[in-house]
This record gives C-alpha cells, sequence and structure tokens, in this order.
C-alpha cells in the first residue's frame, strides 16, 4: 500500500513527517523500535534535503512516498527539485574525526547508512530521487 | 516546529540538565544554549537527564558530539541518564554508548559522580 506526502521545505515540517510516517506504519505490523528507527531514517533525509538540498526555501517542496509490502519491505521514496547528491561522494567520517573537528553534522546519513539496508540517489527529468529500502519480517 | 523544554537544576555541585520533547533539526538550536550554559557554569559535573525526551536525531546528537572536546578540556563530568529505549536505540547505532557514561537511572548516575 502507498501513502503520500508533499510538504514544503521547512525544518518545522520535520515534526510533521514523522506523525505522517508513524500514522502510516502504525497500519503494519511492525515492532515498535524497528518503526522509530525507520522514522529517524527519512527524518534524517529529509532533514538534510530541506536543508542542504533546498536551502529551507519554502516555495520548495518534498514529495515523500512510504510503501510497504507486509512481511517483505518498507520503500521511502522521496522527490525534490534541489541540488542534487551524489552519495558516490559521500566519506563517512568517523565519530572520533567529528568529536576532534568539533563538528555537529555528519551523522544523519551515518544513521540512514546503519538503519536501511538500500540507499539510492538518482535523478529524473527535473527531480532528484532518493530511495530508501528495509527488508521487515 | 517540534517541541522542546529544557530546564535546569543544580543540586550541590550537579548541574542537571532535563531535556523534555523532540530534538530535531528544528530545535537542536535549544539543547545546544542549554549546553552551552551548562558547560560555562561553575558546576563540573554535569548530568543530562532525558527521562522526558521522546525523540533525538543526528541534530540532537551532534550537539553533544561537538561539545565532547570542550568537556574533556575543561574537565567537565558529562553523565547522561533515563534514556527511553527508541532514544537509546539511537545512541546505540552510533556506538555512543561505549563512548559516553549512561546510566539507566539518576540515582544511579549521581551515586556514579562521588565515586
Amino acid at each position: 500500500m502507498r501513502h503520500e506526502l508533499t510538504i514544503s521545505c521547512s525544518k518545522g515540517n520535520l515534526v510533521v513527517i514523522r506523525q505522517f510516517m508513524s500514522e502510516s506504519l502504525d497500519k503494519y505490523d511492525i515492532e515498535e523500535l524497528e518503526k522509530h528507527k525507520l522514522i529517524l531514517a527519512i527524518d534524517e533525509v529529509c532533514a538534510n534535503l530541506i536543508i542542504h538540498a533546498n536551502k529551507c526555501d519554502e516555495r520548495e517542496s518534498l514529495e515523500i512516498m512510504l510503501d510497504v509490502d507486509p512481511h517483505s519491505q518498507v520503500t521511502f521514496t522521496i522527490k525534490d527539485q534541489g541540488t542534487g547528491f551524489d552519495i558516490s561522494q559521500y566519506q563517512e567520517p568517523s565519530i572520533s574525526e567529528l568529536i576532534s573537528s568539533k563538528r555537529k553534522g555528519g551523522l544523519g546519513l551515518m544513521l540512514v547508512k546503519r538503519i536501511m539496508d538500500q540507499i539510492e540517489f538518482s535523478k529524473e527529468k527535473n527531480h532528484n530521487i532518493c530511495r530508501l529500502i528495509k527488508t521487515i519480517k | 516546529m517540534s517541541k522542546v523544554d529544557i530546564v535546569k537544576n543544580i543540586e550541590g555541585d550537579i548541574y542537571e540538565v532535563k531535556v523534555s520533547g523532540d530534538v530535531d533539526a528544528s530545535s537542536s538550536i535549544h539543547l545546544d544554549n542549554a549546553l552551552e550554559e551548562a558547560f560555562t557554569a561553575k558546576e563540573k559535573k554535569v548530568l543530562i537527564n532525558l527521562q522526558e525526551m521522546n525523540y533525538i536525531s543526528s541534530a540532537g546528537l551532534g550537539v553533544f558530539i561537538a561539545r565532547l572536546e570542550e568537556v574533556k578540556m575543561q574537565g567537565i563530568q558529562l553523565s547522561f541518564c533515563e534514556l527511553q529505549p527508541n532514544v537509546k536505540q539511537v545512541f546505540a547505532l552510533l556506538g555512543l554508548e561505549e563512548l559516553l557514561s549512561i546510566y539507566d537511572s539518576r540515582e544511579d548516575a549521581i551515586s556514579a559522580y562521588s565515586k
């Protein structure tokens, strides 16, 4: 089943995205902590897209789709028109590097990679597409 | 906008920061400001009580990570207590349990200071 949300690029909307995902995932038999991890992953990607790819420009929006195949997999698809992200250029920092450089950023994608089984970034016409896939029991 | 409330409580030589609500990219600035205040206070034992914190994303974790060097330099004894299971899970995903002093209860955290 597909659940869809289109929302403007404001950091204040992250809570709306989490609520939407929580209510949508509640319809399925997914363990509470597992559900929380999925919501965290989508929050992290949307925060990145809102802040970095769309510079918190509220005239821009994210199209978010959640597809759940019960007992098989959860797929998040996020479309936007901001600055694309090239995952092949992403080098995961170590926690000790972040501590010594006093950097606040860098943890988001690290979390997403540890939660989701597959992360894909692609471009289609004038849209960037991010797809996150997690196998569920 | 995510709602986060931060209350400070000073008991003896312990500076406690009680965080409640959701700490995400829109609200982490409030946590950062509270830590700035805590780490510049005269008390060198700082306890972060997360009993009523429902959610933390990388933006919130980043606020702690970015200040760990300062904590070390200033000789601050930083502890965390009362993490909700979902919050504990996020700390564990990044291996922060190995790096930080995290206690199940406030009492355990306080008694560990006096050892």
